[in-house]
């Protein structure tokens, strides 16, 4: 019979086994990445650096017992009966009978949640995204900048201190006067990390992003619209510093709006898309001359435009494409609907067959929340890097 | 904690290892570690110090520490079943709360030296899963982490599905002793002239590399099988060797762990009757005393709604030793006890039985009633309602959830399905079914480890079903 008291600081398994755990998170972000993107969670995180996501495919997935359709034995305070309601599914612990615990382990809890830091998640899905078509323009340029500590100097500021390095350097310096061992620090053995700031110049661009808020733009619809521009704006402000962005919502009238209205407004009214279109050449006009600028207009409906527009929306839409480096249009279906039955009058197929310069054009349709991460793939894949 | 601290817990183990003995405990000599609250938590989940890596211990010690950081839940005691045996405390825990749980370990390590159950246990388990570990750190280096990880994934979803008393040999019946018979030739003086035929000697050299072939069949003996992994391991026709020694490592480890899930409310009940007794026997002042009943009673006490094992054991326990104590005159004419027999009655039950022949043989009406149990279950998928009081309902309810350890019934049946090398598993229904979406799931694992179309018979909704998987697609009828 003994008792001890070891030392246990060398103990790391526990911290190895976590950080494993931690890769598996991550790779079943990176798949789920489709569900993630659209994940309410994020999108009204309203600026919280970390949500909660749940994320399938962690699970440790075993023969079990469905819970739900189990007998449960429990324990109670004396008084209970036959009959006696002691928790509701989905609602544990909210039963108002006696005991009321929180009976079926776990039933119903079938995703595991993660913790997730946004930056992390945008950085995963930023990955491959880029403008494409960005041509270099004669006007100011695009910034896009990075630093990178990739030196080891002598001098520097203090407070980046190589710990490890000068360590090393100390023992090395000892060794050299016979007497291994770390201690008796000396200017010489400091090493600083220094950086550099990375310049790469692109050219300027502007990105005007449309939204339809017309009375068919239901909740579903304008949260897709709503989660894709969350991204795009978000993939935009990290990659290029210096990028404009127009917000032009619309329905039979369209005007330019603040972002903060562009995310928030509902509005009701009929659709007439070339409302829109007409409100973003007028603005490429005043400001952003093709000469000068990578113009980027996107826009979301749900494609259910008036028929005497179409003719007007398809004849606009041609004159943005030959100005622009590429024009995306997004095509919101009912939820849950299949891309077979969209309707006839639907402006993505109408697109698709009518318009003259279909090279620097890109739709899609959108019917479920999982569809948001491959249209933002769609739309910013990598894609003729043209040089002029 | 501080040297003088020290000096005097160990003052306190002796005295408590001589009131133990006194009682008549027969512990392992143990050895006590004072940790900080990582380590804890580390030895907490992972059952055993310096098992092999896998993400999922990682995940259990990330969810334990964060629980004890944000101050929800603490381990107080972490006991290992070796000899000697090994007991963990708690850096932070106070002197009273260190000695209370002193007593309890030595309850639990009685517990494991004599319950019958343990008699196989192999009590030099830290050693071997060192070994473990070793080797699966050789794999991971030879054939890649994630080659080991995720083929240790399909093996942890069937970990549980081992057969406890896969010690006992078993006897292989007559038919198939003929069966086999038949199928060995007798020794002749002619038996060379059998190998000039090109079949048989080919099948004979096939049938000595103990590498499974894709072609070769597998001996069908003692079907059906329960224990699972034991099964995989044997006659799966794809596994690698270093697949199968992982899977016959897993094995090991579940051996070790098996009857320590068969007797969980048993073992928790007997510490919990024995530390209270041990340390109502040591000198305690006032103050310690008020802390070591709180201490006690935070331990053994109902928790609403659900089942406290620590508090059902200490029950049923305590009320053994009274009826054997105390018998009715009933019992003293019908069953013959003659009082004052209880505490050699509960050293007796401590001995022989596990959780589910303790519930089935010691849990009476009069408990029944005074624990308040019921049985519940959900109720047009909305009210979690109490349907049952009759307590040999619910002793049977719960005799019946603990059958098993609480996991379904599988079996193999077949690993020749169909002709075609297919793995034919059923789960014995007895009256719940299976969680569907967690079975497809794990009938992938399976077939990762079997490497063929697998199958699995099951009852959904009163209807027989089988579920398929081959690899790419689920398939159900």
């Amino acid at each position: 019979m003994t008792i001890q008291r070891n030392d246990w600081s060398l103990q790391r398994k526990g911290i190895i086994d976590q950080e494993r755990h931690k890769d598996r998170v991550k790779e079943a972000i990176r798949k789920n990445l489709g569900s993630i993107v659209s994940n309410e969670a994020i999108i009204l995180s309203d600026g919280k650096r970390t949500v909660k996501v749940p994320i399938k495919a962690l699970d440790e997935y075993k023969f079990r017992f469905n819970s739900q359709k189990g007998k449960h034995v429990g324990q109670g305070d004396g008084k209970t009966r036959v009959g006696d309601v002691i928790g509701r599914e989905g609602r544990p612990g909210s039963g108002g009978g006696p005991g009321g615990g929180t009976p079926g382990q776990e039933a119903g809890v079938d995703y595991y949640e993660a913790e997730v830091n946004i930056d992390e998640i945008a950085a995963l899905i930023f990955e491959d995204l880029q403008l494409p078509y960005l041509q270099e323009k004669a006007k100011k340029a695009v910034q896009s900048r990075k630093t990178q500590f990739n030196e080891i100097r002598r001098t520097g500021v203090i407070a980046n201190l190589d710990k490890r390095r000068m360590i090393l350097e100390n023992i090395r310096r000892n060794a050299r006067e016979g007497n291994a061992r770390f201690g008796d620090i000396k200017k010489e053995d400091l090493r600083f990390k220094t950086w550099e700031e990375v310049m790469r110049y692109e050219s300027n661009a502007v990105v005007i992003a449309m939204i339809d808020v017309s009375g068919s733009m239901g909740e579903f619809k304008k949260y897709i619209a709503r989660s894709f521009y969350f991204w795009m704006v978000r993939f935009l402000r990290t990659k290029y510093d210096n990028v404009d962005i127009v917000f032009i919502s619309h329905h039979t009238e369209a005007k330019e709006v603040t972002e903060e209205q562009f995310f928030t407004q509902g509005e009701s009214g009929g659709t007439v898309v070339s409302s829109a279109y007409q409100l973003a050449l007028d603005i490429i006009k005043q400001r952003y001359r093709p000469e000068d600028w990578n113009i980027y207009p996107f826009h979301f409906s749900d494609g259910d435009n008036y028929y005497s527009d179409n003719e007007e929306a398809v004849k606009l839409a041609d004159e943005l494409i030959k100005i622009c480096n590429l024009f995306g249009y997004g095509e919101i279906g009912e939820e849950g609907s299949s891309s077979y039955r969209r309707s006839s009058g639907a402006l993505l197929s109408i697109f698709s067959d009518r318009l003259q310069n279909k090279e620097h054009f890109v739709g899609v349709r959108i019917d479920d929340k999982e569809d948001v991460y491959p249209a933002l793939k769609e739309f910013f894949g990598r894609r003729g890097v043209e040089t002029p | 904690m501080l040297d003088l601290e020290i000096r005097d817990l160990e003052v306190a183990v002796d005295q408590i290892w001589e009131v133990a003995r006194g009682f008549g405990l027969d512990p392992y000599p143990t050895n006590f570690e004072i940790v900080p609250a990582p380590v804890m938590y580390e030895v907490g989940s992972y059952a055993l110090p310096g098992r092999y890596s896998h993400w999922t211990f990682g995940k259990a010690y990330q969810r334990m520490k964060t629980m004890y950081d944000f101050g929800l839940s603490k381990i107080y005691e972490v006991v290992i079943n070796t000899n000697p045996a090994y007991g963990f405390l708690l850096e932070t825990n106070s002197p009273v709360q260190n000695k209370m749980v002193i007593a309890h370990v030595l309850g639990h390590v009685d517990f494991f030296k004599n319950n019958t159950y343990f008699s196989k246990t192999n009590r030099r388990m830290v050693e071997s899963v060192s070994t473990h570990a070793q080797r699966m750190m050789e794999y991971e280096f030879k054939y890649g982490r994630k080659n080991v990880e995720r083929f240790l994934d399909a093996v942890l979803a069937i970990e549980e599905h081992i057969d406890p008393y896969f010690f006992i040999k078993r006897e292989i019946s007559a038919a198939e002793e003929k069966r086999r018979a038949e199928h060995q030739h007798k020794d002749g003086p002619y038996d060379d002239l059998w190998l000039l035929d090109k079949n048989e000697r080919e099948t004979r050299e096939l049938n000595r590399g103990d590498q499974a072939n894709e072609n070769e069949r597998p001996v069908r003996e003692r079907l059906p099988e329960k224990d699972l992994l034991f099964y995989l391991m044997k006659n799966s026709p794809t596994l690698a060797a270093w697949q199968r020694d992982a899977v016959a490592m897993v094995h090991d480890e579940m051996e070790y762990f098996v009857p320590q899930m068969q007797t969980k409310i048993m073992n928790e009940g007997w510490a919990s009757i024995w530390h209270a007794r041990i340390m109502r026997e040591l000198d305690l002042n006032d103050n310690e005393h008020i802390e070591f009943a709180n201490l006690h009673s935070g331990v053994v006490s109902p928790h609403k709604g659900q089942l406290n094992p620590y508090y059902l054991g200490y029950k049923i326990y305590e009320d053994i030793e009274r009826r054997w104590n105390n018998p009715s005159i009933e019992e003293q004419k019908d069953f013959g006890r003659r009082g004052n027999e209880g505490v050699a009655k509960i050293f007796e039950v401590r001995e022989l039985e596990n959780d589910v022949s303790f519930l089935r043989n010691y849990l009476t009406e009069e408990l029944c009633e005074e624990l308040d149990l019921f049985v519940f279950e959900l109720v047009e998928e909305e009210e979690w309602t109490i349907t049952e009081k009759r307590w040999e309902k619910v002793r049977d309810q719960l005799v019946s959830n603990m059958t098993n350890f609480g996991f379904p019934y599988l079996e193999v049946v077949d690993g020749d399905y169909n002709g075609n090398r297919e793995l034919y598993l059923k789960h014995r229904y007895e009256g719940t079914e299976l969680d569907m979406r967690y079975a497809r799931k794990a009938l992938e694992h399976v077939h990762t480890l079997w490497g063929r179309p697998v199958h699995l018979e099951t009852i959904v909704d009163e209807e027989s079903t089988v579920m398929h998987y081959n690899g790419d697609e689920h398939g159900e009828d």
